[in-house]
């Protein structure tokens, strides 16, 4: 009785979680242009889709952006949880609480923050501005699934390494990176996302001329979205799964054999 | 390679990118156009339709932030009970949708909630009175909860999947009945993931634009649409970076609260 | 092993009157894996109980059956008389003192001794009270304010007894509470222990995987291993008479051999003939032959039993450790007198310092091992 219940909430939240989701993938097989009525089923959104220019150059940025910001935040994130680690107490915490900044404030007050920024330096608005705001909002992401890997890396297996004859560069890539290596991927994955989902930060940041899929689904948003990009979003979305389920099938068979 | 030099490329980062645009925001806010120092901006808060703005963002996000406690935790805790999930599986199950974009599942809120749209159809398949939800405070709350449950259920479930069994059973073992032990040991335990997740979703909810945007129509403005407003529409950037100042005080009250509770600068991580 | 529990009871007097707890047939599996098969046992009052064994033996499951923790598949647990089978851990009169010691970590020492007086509402004096006494008994006096992250180990470990005795139980349930400890604070733990429940006068059972310990505390020791009682005894008789190889083995170190028993009282080892004392193993059977290493005498050569030659040796402290190769077989020998290595030497056995037990009933039951 109780577990039923347990799996009933469970159910109703995944509900609420996924309902719009189905929503929007039902949405991409309506024949129908307005979303209000079921107009039958059809597949032309997918194909039409790849014939508009606008909406895969919006695709590619998104991509480029995610891919370019993820990675530099990836490096640069995790460089610092290691220089962090001969950190003073104090100025560690203080940079710890920097770090925090951008997760802890409000996108809004970030975006407009960076944009008077870039005004002040006098950058053209466009790829570039996007792209160092999307690193920005990222690194801490990394910074803060690297960091627990950090603490619970033993020190002695880097000294254990150079006793043994391996070179700082050695050491570190030999066995700390290992260590690390999942920390930096989960902190990787999270960055990627948190980049393709943003809007609020890009619309701040953006130029003219130069969109994102959150912006152009944004200035869409009165006209009446294009049924192309209900396609292109479940496709992607069904392409993630995939991935996903994938990914997690292999380490699943491992963990039978549980590393002590 | 010297530990200190590495520091240095996220020194640079954060300095440039962190710490200085904000003390632009702030330059901006106490400045007017000639740049001479005003608070005018910040006392702005106070004109009506601004106030207005402000105490409707402050409301909704409240609301919002209590019923994404009241939904998270219970889900929280009957996610730490199933021992077979394994963490990342659980965090994915939440990160998941935001691999469609953001503002599309919102939207697609629009087409559950119009008059015409899926929930009043169900209704009107069973013959109940079709109900007025799009384009109202209620269908806002639904959004915010919508896109910042996972910030909630997400730090609680890492601080319930912290508290060690056997402190738990000690508790049963010394005489506390179940409600007494939820009471005495597991709420209290749980008080740095309940912050983290209360910041995380108060915060994004007050100063929200998009979602009121999409699901409130144009009438109802929250504060997030009159700062939005003043930087792209109305190109006031003092004033807009005076509200914004008086929205990062109620940030900082968070991050001080955060702070406070979490030393250790986890809670924040998903 | 599927030997009767009650052959095992002979042991101890067999008084129904002070029969505390009683586990009868108590079964427990997770998932297909018996943890607990059948096993049945009884607790007397103001015993010191020790569970002895392995990891994996099925000791701590036990336990947390008594405390309430798990809930036996079979079987049924008597407390005083009553079946509190199916009772949840709080309304059960005993306490538990876990391992790690799982202090409350947002509530200060006081107020984690406090925690169960409170929850049974005990006036305010009263509580106070009883945290300066318990404290007093584990020697932390003034310590009420203190977070329990600021103690050590051994100090956390008395802050979690003196949580649990508060409550006045009728048994405390001690799960490897010194396991975390360094052996220095483990022996002085030890007699702690020992003084506390002969000052609070009541039942303790113990759970540990350390026979030292279990030797040194306990007034019954139960050894177990793959979910069955090996045997229930004093330390004593646990020590001198062990009823089985794994046993033998467990305990401190042992020469385990493979014998033949001629008839009463005569057992061959090694194509010579050792007299003994044990008897009723039958003519001409196969036993295992335990010998304890300080039960091996050295003689010059030509006299003993065996002959053999010192093949190693190790200063203890208080005695020599040696090994002695003796017809194909290594000869553990713990002595005061040094014999150097390769030195020839006799060996001899006192008729009573052989023990002669069954051999197991299956090659499997043999395999069972030791895994520590």
């Amino acid at each position: 009785m109780k577990k039923h219940l347990r799996n009933f909430y469970i159910g109703l939240i995944f509900l609420f979680l996924y309902a719009p989701i189905l929503t929007l993938i039902v949405l991409s097989f309506n024949a129908s242009k307005t979303r209000a009525k079921w107009g039958g089923f059809t597949l032309k959104w997918y194909s039409s889709m790849f014939r508009n220019d606008a909406i895969l150059q919006a695709l590619s940025t998104t991509l480029m952006i995610a891919l370019l910001s993820a990675l530099i935040a990836t490096v640069i994130g995790t460089v610092a949880c290691i220089s962090m680690q001969a950190m003073k107490r104090r100025n560690k915490a203080i940079l710890m609480g920097i770090t925090n900044i951008p997760m802890l404030n409000a996108d809004i007050v970030t975006g407009i923050s960076l944009m008077l920024l870039f005004i002040t330096l006098g950058f053209r608005f466009g790829f570039m501005t996007i792209l160092l705001s999307h690193i920005t909002f990222n690194i801490p992401y990394v910074i803060l699934s690297v960091m627990p890997r950090m603490k619970q890396l033993n020190p002695s297996i880097y000294e254990a390494a150079l006793d043994l004859g391996a070179s700082h560069t050695r050491a570190f890539f030999k066995v700390v990176f290992p260590d690390l290596l999942p920390g930096i991927l989960s902190g990787f994955l999270m960055a990627f996302t948190m980049s393709l989902d943003d809007f609020i930060i890009t619309h701040f940041t953006k130029g003219p001329g130069v969109d994102t899929l959150s912006t152009k689904i944004y200035t869409e948003v009165k006209k009446g979205i294009k049924p192309e990009m209900y396609a292109l979003s479940t496709l992607i979305f069904v392409t993630v799964l995939i991935l996903l389920f994938l990914v997690n099938k292999t380490p699943a068979e491992k963990r039978k054999h549980p590393i002590p | 390679m010297n530990k200190k030099t590495l520091s240095f490329p996220y020194l640079f980062w954060a300095g440039a990118f962190i710490v200085i645009p904000l003390c632009m925001v702030f330059y901006y806010g106490i400045t007017d156009k000639t740049g001479a120092f005003t608070l005018e901006n910040i006392i702005t808060i106070a004109t009506q339709e601004h106030c207005k703005a402000l105490l409707l963002s402050i409301e909704l996000s409240l609301i919002s932030t209590i019923l994404c406690f009241l939904l998270a935790y219970p889900l929280a805790m009957i996610l730490t009970g199933m021992e077979v999930n394994t963490h990342s599986f659980i965090v994915l199950i939440f990160i998941l949708p935001m691999w469609m974009n953001f503002l599309l599942r919102t939207l697609a809120w629009q087409t559950l909630l119009e008059k015409t749209g899926v929930i009043n159809s169900i209704l009107g398949f069973l013959h109940l009175p079709a109900l007025e939800l799009i384009n109202t405070p209620g269908a806002i709350v639904l959004g915010m909860v919508y896109n910042f449950l996972p910030f909630m259920v997400l730090p609680i479930y890492n601080a319930l999947a912290k508290i060690d069994k056997n402190v738990i059973n000690a508790a049963r073992d010394l005489g506390a009945n179940g409600i007494q032990t939820f009471l005495r040991i597991t709420l209290p335990l749980s008080l740095p993931g309940i912050i983290s997740g209360v910041t995380m979703v108060f915060i994004p909810a007050l100063t929200t634009f998009v979602i009121s945007t999409l699901l409130g129509g144009s009438k109802i403005l929250l504060i997030g649409n009159v700062i939005e407003q003043e930087f792209t529409q109305t190109g006031n950037w003092h004033l807009g970076s005076g509200l914004s100042i008086v929205l990062m005080i109620f940030i900082l009250i968070n991050m001080i609260l955060e702070a406070v509770f979490d030393q250790e600068g986890e809670g924040a991580s998903l | 092993m599927g030997q009767q529990p009650a052959q095992f009871l002979r042991d101890r007097e067999e008084t129904t009157l002070n029969k505390l707890i009683d586990l009868q047939h108590i079964t427990k599996a997770y998932d297909s894996n018996i943890v607990l098969d059948d096993m049945s046992l009884y607790i007397r009052e103001n015993e010191f109980l020790t569970l002895l064994g392995p990891s994996g033996c099925g000791k701590t499951t036990t336990l947390r059956i008594i405390g309430g923790f798990e809930n036996p598949d079979r079987g049924q647990v008597i407390f005083d008389g009553t079946d509190i089978t199916h009772w949840p851990p709080n309304k059960r009169q005993l306490n538990t003192v876990f391992q790690k010691y799982a202090l409350f970590p947002h509530m200060n020492i006081g107020e984690n001794i406090a925690f169960g007086l409170r929850i049974k509402n005990k006036p305010k004096i009263y509580i106070q009270d009883k945290i300066k006494y318990a404290l007093k008994l584990v020697n932390l006096d003034g310590y009420e304010k203190r977070m329990p992250d600021s103690l050590s180990g051994g100090q956390q470990q008395r802050i979690a007894i003196a949580r649990a005795i508060v409550n006045e139980p009728k048994v405390l349930l001690l799960d490897e509470p010194l396991g975390a400890l360094d052996l220095k604070l483990r022996q002085d733990m030890q007699y702690e222990l020992i003084r506390l429940k002969n000052e609070l006068g009541i039942t303790f059972i113990y759970v540990t995987h350390d026979q030292e310990e279990a030797l040194t505390m306990s007034d019954t020791i139960v050894v177990m291993n793959q979910g069955y009682i090996q045997q229930i005894g004093t330390p004593e008789r646990i020590y001198n008479e062990p009823e089985n190889a794994f046993v033998a083995d467990f305990i401190g170190d042992s020469n385990i051999l493979d014998g033949i028993m001629i008839q009463d009282e005569l057992v061959e080892l090694f194509g010579a003939r050792f007299a003994c004392v044990d008897k009723g193993f039958g003519e001409n059977k196969p036993v295992d032959v335990v010998i304890r290493p300080e039960d091996v005498e050295l003689t010059p050569p030509g006299r003993g039993i065996l002959q053999g030659v010192v093949s190693h040796i190790i200063f203890k402290g208080v005695h020599y450790e040696m090994e002695v190769t003796a017809c194909g077989f290594e000869w553990l020998v713990q002595s005061t007198k040094m014999f150097p290595v390769g030195t020839q030497v006799g060996i001899f056995v006192d008729p009573f310092n052989i023990q002669i037990m069954n051999k197991p009933a299956s090659e499997d039951e043999e395999a069972i091992g030791i895994n520590e």
